[in-house]
């Protein structure tokens, strides 16, 4: 069959003009979001249970991955650092790459797939069982009741997430390279602390992990509130949370880093 | 699941991830060091830095005092102005000798100060009158070359 | 009489969904205390009608008024000051699953007053005894059965002591003992409460029972307006094929479709 050039155009302006329309829904939704996010700061407790399903129940992953990635880092830097007689970097090494980058970006990967496919979900039945549409009724935001404390737990819990996960990372790092091979303990320790810097190393990596939240979290109530009301809707949307969340993570954390680190020195 | 149960769980949860960030400033970062306490600026002219970058340490004796806060040109003169961030434990003298050095052979650069015999010491704002330029690899091998041609002027005919 | 007799007042409304036509130029007023059944067939607008009473659709021409406010044009703040004199019964109860029987039925207390813990406990046990549910306070929602779900969702419409009440498909789903349940429940209520009931349901049988008058819709339009001994009375051929549940007549068994075999022999 012949491609039809008019049929191929009118699907290519269509795919455009559909996904510029959800990214339109997406900016007001957002902008709808944060107007109610001050009603959640003076009910804190709404926050609380979020925080528990989030963050609590990401731990346990967080920092059992952050210990492996670090052992495997401090296999692999010992590996090469070696060649250059210089293994004392170690420390430096493998905290960098992880405050900086693997931190923030696996824990927000991991969190997405953990944490936010499950509060897609949830909101994504709330939404097909009428249950939200229930809150409206009875005159209680769904906006400002169940989808705020969630999205904002996803800001707090992932910056925590984030730190553990590194903290986790640097000690498997310490166990591999210093207890198992061998490396000195005092200069493990001295050579990371003199070269990873407070503000333009730690502090960057929280921000990032910050913004990860925003976008993340934004993303799983988003696909949630607006799931198509059927089983093969909410798991469509599940799916797409933990697609888009990882694309997003991944691109922010480009951008982020041309902006943090680029003509740094 | 109760109430109080969530704000326990929650509660450690928050407190872990606290201690996270502590361990991560304080024993993986140099937060523990001067850095929060207080600090005197000093200012130093080198006719050159070499590769000495802003944050790189200042040592005395090896032992890390302060910090590079900035480095400009000064546009009269053409001499490199560094300010240095020196932690208010340390006190140097007026005549104190500022040195651009480098750590092993292919190390970082830093700077060393060497403190003289003034009982008059640097304050904020004062600058240190006397410097030592970075060692830089072209320079150093050309004079060698040079000092070698003028010692032993025969043998190069 | 100081109070208005009409409480629900529909003026010439319009809505479509897209493309399609849903409600043309519809109009009803319900009065203050009555049971009205809204009837027709699926897809006929009937839950619509419900969605832009409470203000969760909006007509594209038209006006609502709700206790002499006119709902489309309500600001968030007052739509939501008028929700709270409306209960809705959802079709399958849509309780909080995340929540006990007694902190569904407590929701609205908790949101809506500042009342003391006590003070609510005793409202909701009320409630909850109201529907016959007190021993299951404790349940959660995955729990209980289709009807006792109905019974629970009716309590927590209740909480805040509406002054009308919408019912979506009360009776959808449930068994026959269920039905009568629900049915007398919202009849007690309704009396009990002084509240103003609409009902939007398939059920025939139970509605004849309960209702004051039966509107049937048909083509976004209302087709009729009768109270149930007039519908049992009807020769009409529409309204006899609903309360005998005739496959074919007014309302064809068949969707429109081609010519049958011209359709078969077209391949």
């Amino acid at each position: 069959m012949k491609a039809d050039p008019i049929a191929l155009l009118t699907s290519l302006g269509h795919a455009v003009t559909s996904r510029l329309d959800r990214l339109g829904l997406a900016t007001r939704f957002a902008i709808a979001v944060f107007s109610v996010l001050g009603v959640v700061f003076v009910r804190f407790g709404l926050i609380i249970r979020e925080l528990y399903f989030s963050g609590v129940r990401s731990l346990s992953i967080v920092i059992v991955s952050g210990l492996f990635v670090g052992m495997v880092l401090a296999v692999q830097g010992y590996e090469v650092l070696q060649r250059y007689g210089s293994t004392e970097a170690l420390g430096v090494i493998v905290a960098l790459s992880l405050v900086r980058e693997l931190g923030p970006v696996v824990t927000a990967l991991l969190f997405a797939g953990r944490a936010s496919s499950a509060v897609t979900a949830e909101i994504g039945l709330m939404r097909a069982t009428d249950q939200l549409a229930a809150m409206d009724m009875m005159a209680v935001d769904p906006l400002a009741r169940v989808i705020a404390p969630r999205f904002l737990a996803a800001i707090f819990s992932l910056p925590l997430l984030a730190a553990l996960f590194s903290a986790a990372g640097i000690v498997g790092a310490w166990i591999i390279g210093v207890k198992l091979i061998g490396i000195d303990d005092g200069a493990f320790w001295s050579q990371m602390q003199a070269s990873v810097d407070v503000r333009i190393d730690i502090v960057n990596g929280v921000l990032k992990s910050v913004v990860f939240g925003v976008a993340v979290g934004l993303i799983s109530v988003f696909e949630g509130y607006f799931a198509v009301p059927t089983a093969e809707g909410v798991s469509t949307a599940t799916t797409r949370t933990v697609v888009t969340s990882s694309l997003a993570v991944l691109l922010l954390d480009l951008v982020l880093t041309v902006m943090m680190f680029r003509g740094l020195n | 699941m109760n109430r109080s149960k969530f704000d326990l769980a929650v509660g450690a949860f928050v407190a872990l991830g606290i201690l996270a960030l502590l361990f991560l400033a304080m024993k993986v970062g140099n937060l523990a060091g001067f850095d929060t306490g207080t600090a005197y600026v000093i200012e130093a002219r080198f006719d050159n830095i070499g590769g000495l970058k802003v944050r790189a340490p200042v040592k005395s004796a090896g032992v890390v005092v302060g910090r590079v806060e900035s480095i400009n040109l000064d546009g009269e003169t053409y001499e490199a102005v560094a300010r240095l961030r020196i932690s208010s434990a340390f006190r140097f003298s007026k005549d104190t000798i500022a040195t651009i050095l480098t750590s092993g052979l292919l190390g970082e650069q830093y700077i060393g100060l060497e403190s003289g015999g003034v009982p008059e010491y640097l304050t904020q704002g004062d600058r240190v009158m006397k410097t030592q330029s970075a060692m830089v690899l072209e320079k150093l091998i050309s004079q060698f070359l040079f000092n070698k041609a003028a010692e032993t002027p025969g043998q190069t005919k | 009489m100081s109070e208005r007799q009409d409480i629900i007042r529909i003026e010439n409304v319009r809505f479509a969904y897209g493309e399609r036509p849903i409600l043309d130029e519809l109009s009803l007023t319900i009065r203050r205390g009555e049971i009205i059944a809204i009837m027709g067939a699926s897809g006929g607008g009937k839950t619509t009608l419900l969605g832009l009473i409470g203000g969760r659709l909006i007509p594209s021409a038209g006006k609502v008024f709700v206790e002499e406010q006119n709902v489309p044009s309500l600001s968030k703040s007052a739509l939501y000051a008028l929700r709270r004199r409306i209960g809705m019964l959802f079709q399958f109860g849509a309780l909080f699953t995340d929540l006990s029987v007694f902190e569904n039925v407590a929701f609205p207390y908790r949101e809506q007053t500042d009342l003391s813990e006590d003070m609510i406990r005793t409202l909701v046990l009320m409630k909850l005894e109201a529907v016959g549910l007190r021993g299951a306070a404790q349940l959660m929602p995955s729990e209980l059965s289709g009807g006792m779900a109905r019974r629970v969702a009716l309590a927590r419409a209740i909480t805040l002591d509406p002054s009308i009440m919408l019912y979506d498909e009360p009776f959808t789903g449930l068994d026959p003992i269920s039905v009568g349940i629900i049915g007398r429940l919202i009849k007690r209520l309704n009396a009990a409460l002084g509240m103003t009931s609409v009902i939007v349901t398939h059920d025939l049988n139970e509605t004849l029972r309960l209702a004051d008058r039966v509107v049937v819709l048909s083509a976004g339009k209302v087709y009729c307006d009768l109270s149930p001994d007039e519908i049992r009375a009807s020769t009409d051929p529409f309204i006899r094929q609903f309360a005998d549940g005739l496959p074919d007549g007014p309302v064809p068994f068949h969707y429109p479709a081609n010519d049958y075999v011209g359709d078969l022999l077209a391949s």
